[in-house]
């Protein structure tokens, strides 16, 4: 077991080590010189004399290979070079807007995990029912619908008809409302599929039968044994999924004026300011890349038959 | 009644309806430019903010533009983009994974973790990251767009390839002389049709969707063309006075994806095909 759980854990290194060449590549093949780029934002008139000596600050004049473990030395330290728009670093800025886009991540995951539990196991226990039907509609639709629509639609509903709730900021709960359902609709979609293929699968084994023919009621067995196992499906489906959050409060956070991380990123995007580019693209692919780490982990604490026949399947 | 619909969305039906409506988007994007009442384009400050009326079913926007029409002109927009995406994409997976199988060694171990490191970043995510080193654009958009799906179809492709290269009409193939594209082209192509056919309907469904996306934050579409995202993005701007501005592209983008979507689940279970 420690054996398997090593083996997971060194797996990361070759992945997170190709991503940061996937990066690099791209602002290689870029035809962007970032020595203009930075100029430009900077609003300076890029002359053949300042351009050199940018690019010599850039360490743009060195071999790639020296450029190359440049880079990763200083994205080991989270140093990510500053922001060519406002000259601060990177870092301490992504730090200053972290907080807003980690709370508006979690209460959705919280959100919809509140929600798509107990529809989930109805789904799948009252199978053909209204009440699947009513699952099987919310994820064709949560799966198919824009967000930033369908955010948009919330802000015309319950803001502007209704005058219920704020169409933007952030402070109040009553600003969490309307993001928070935004973002987890798609992912109430994902798990309520999940779930119910898994009870339904679990509800199919003999463990289940043997508990019946033991004479247990069908709610004990359902708390008690279904349901543990169940769930292993839908912790898997969160770190996959995990790609979905991220990119869910990008554009949630630019519908609601939410001032995240997400936004951030939009907007070093049409500034061209590539060291916060650089910085949310590298930062994602961690996440991203530590999220499944740490989901075959708790796996593999709920399960442990893993470790012997290798990762769960799902 | 309830089990009647279940067996629609499922099957056989699910898969000649949802055929039927992609067809008949089809059509009218292929028709847009006969079809339409007006230019998609010309602004005339006059017929502004209108509502619905003979002339302009729709009504028209804040530029005097005739709804109806920008939105058959959406049409082209997205569903041309995301066939060209699926297209190139395809190829291109289907090349790389064949070649990646078929020759095996340090090439397949380079190509499959080069695969494993696109796959590192959240679709989005990376597609974000290359159009803002690259710069906004729909073309740049497409090239991200690409440069992140075929992964996905060459893996397939790759996997198949390992497992056919050893069975015994492969062989076969080989002693008879034929050449190794003539292989890949006569024999492993065929095999791996089932799974990229669902895989590429949903992967319809998805680029519509990161198409309008795009250029809902702008990136993509630029106005003063006619794209479902951006003319949504548009809409916003009159949500107090005119929010059917951002509902009709809405509804459009929602009726094709989710057909994509039903059509994708329906052929994926016929043919009886794990989605990743």
């Amino acid at each position: 077991m420690i054996g398997y759980i090593g083996k997971r854990m060194l797996s990361v290194i070759p992945i997170i080590f190709v991503a940061t060449l996937v990066m690099f590549a791209l602002i290689h093949i870029s035809p962007v010189d970032p020595a203009e780029a930075y100029l430009t934002a900077a609003h300076i008139y890029p002359t053949e004399e300042v351009l050199e000596q940018k690019r010599h600050e850039f360490g743009l004049d060195q071999p790639l290979l020296t450029q190359y473990l440049h880079m990763v030395g200083r994205m080991a330290t989270l140093d990510f070079g500053t922001s060519y728009l406002t000259n601060q670093p990177v870092w301490t800025e992504v730090a200053a807007r972290l907080p807003a886009t980690v709370e508006l991540a979690l209460w959705s995951m919280l959100f919809a995990a509140v929600v798509s539990i107990p529809l989930g196991i109805a789904a799948a226990v009252y199978r053909n029912s209204w009440i699947d039907m009513l699952s099987r509609c919310i994820s064709y639709l949560g799966a198919s619908m824009p967000q930033f629509w369908l955010g948009y639609l919330l802000i015309f509903f319950f803001s502007v008809k209704l005058d219920w709730l704020p169409v933007e900021g952030r402070g109040t709960w009553q600003n969490l409302v309307l993001p928070v359902i935004t973002l987890s609709l798609v992912l109430i979609a994902v798990y309520t599929r999940l779930l119910r293929t898994s009870v339904l699968e679990q509800m199919q084994q003999t463990y289940v039968q043997y508990a019946r023919v033991r004479g247990l009621r069908e709610r004990m067995i359902m708390l008690k044994h279904v349901l543990r196992m169940s769930m292993m499906p839908l912790i898997s489906g969160m770190g996959i999924n995990l790609g979905k959050l991220l990119t869910g409060t990008i554009i949630v956070e630019q519908v609601f004026s939410w001032p995240g991380f997400g936004r951030y990123f939009v907007d070093a995007i049409f500034n061209r300011d590539i060291p916060v580019i650089q910085c949310y693209v590298f930062f994602a692919a961690c996440l991203f890349i530590l999220c499944n780490l740490l989901v075959d982990l708790v796996q593999l604490y709920m399960d442990p038959r893993i470790s012997s026949k290798g990762r769960a399947e799902h | 009644m309830i089990h009647t619909w279940r067996s629609a969305f499922r099957g056989q039906y699910a898969i000649l309806i949802c055929s039927i409506i992609i067809a008949l988007f089809f059509i009218v994007a292929l028709l847009a430019p006969w079809i339409a009442p007006h230019s998609p384009i010309k602004v005339d400050l006059l017929q502004k903010l209108k509502g619905p009326s003979m002339d302009h079913w729709l009504g028209t926007d804040h530029l005097g533009r005739d709804n109806l029409t920008r939105v058959l002109y959406g049409a082209r927009i997205s569903l041309g983009f995301a066939t060209m995406i699926f297209l190139s994409s395809l190829l291109i997976g289907i090349l790389v994974g064949s070649v990646s199988g078929y020759i095996g060694g340090w090439v397949d171990s380079i190509l499959m973790r080069l695969c494993e490191g696109i796959m590192a970043f959240p679709n989005l995510v990376l597609v974000l990251g290359i159009v803002g080193i690259f710069g906004p654009g729909l073309m740049q958009v497409l090239l991200a767009l690409m440069l992140v799906q075929w992964v996905y179809y060459a893996r397939i492709c790759r996997n198949m390839v390992v497992s056919l290269k050893e069975r015994h009409f492969i062989a076969a193939a080989r002693i008879s002389g034929s050449s190794s594209w003539k292989i890949i082209r006569r024999h492993i192509i065929p095999n791996v049709q089932r799974p990229i056919i669902v895989i590429g309907t949903l992967e319809m469904g998805w680029a519509i969707m990161d198409i309008s996306a795009l250029s809902f934050l702008g990136l993509g579409v630029q106005p003063p063309n006619a794209e479902w995202g951006a003319m949504i993005h548009e809409g916003t701007s009159y949500i107090r006075s005119h929010p059917e501005l951002m509902i009709y592209p809405g509804i459009l983008i929602l009726i094709v994806v989710i057909t994509f979507n039903i059509l994708g689940e329906a052929l994926s279970e016929r043919y009886g095909v794990t989605r990743r």
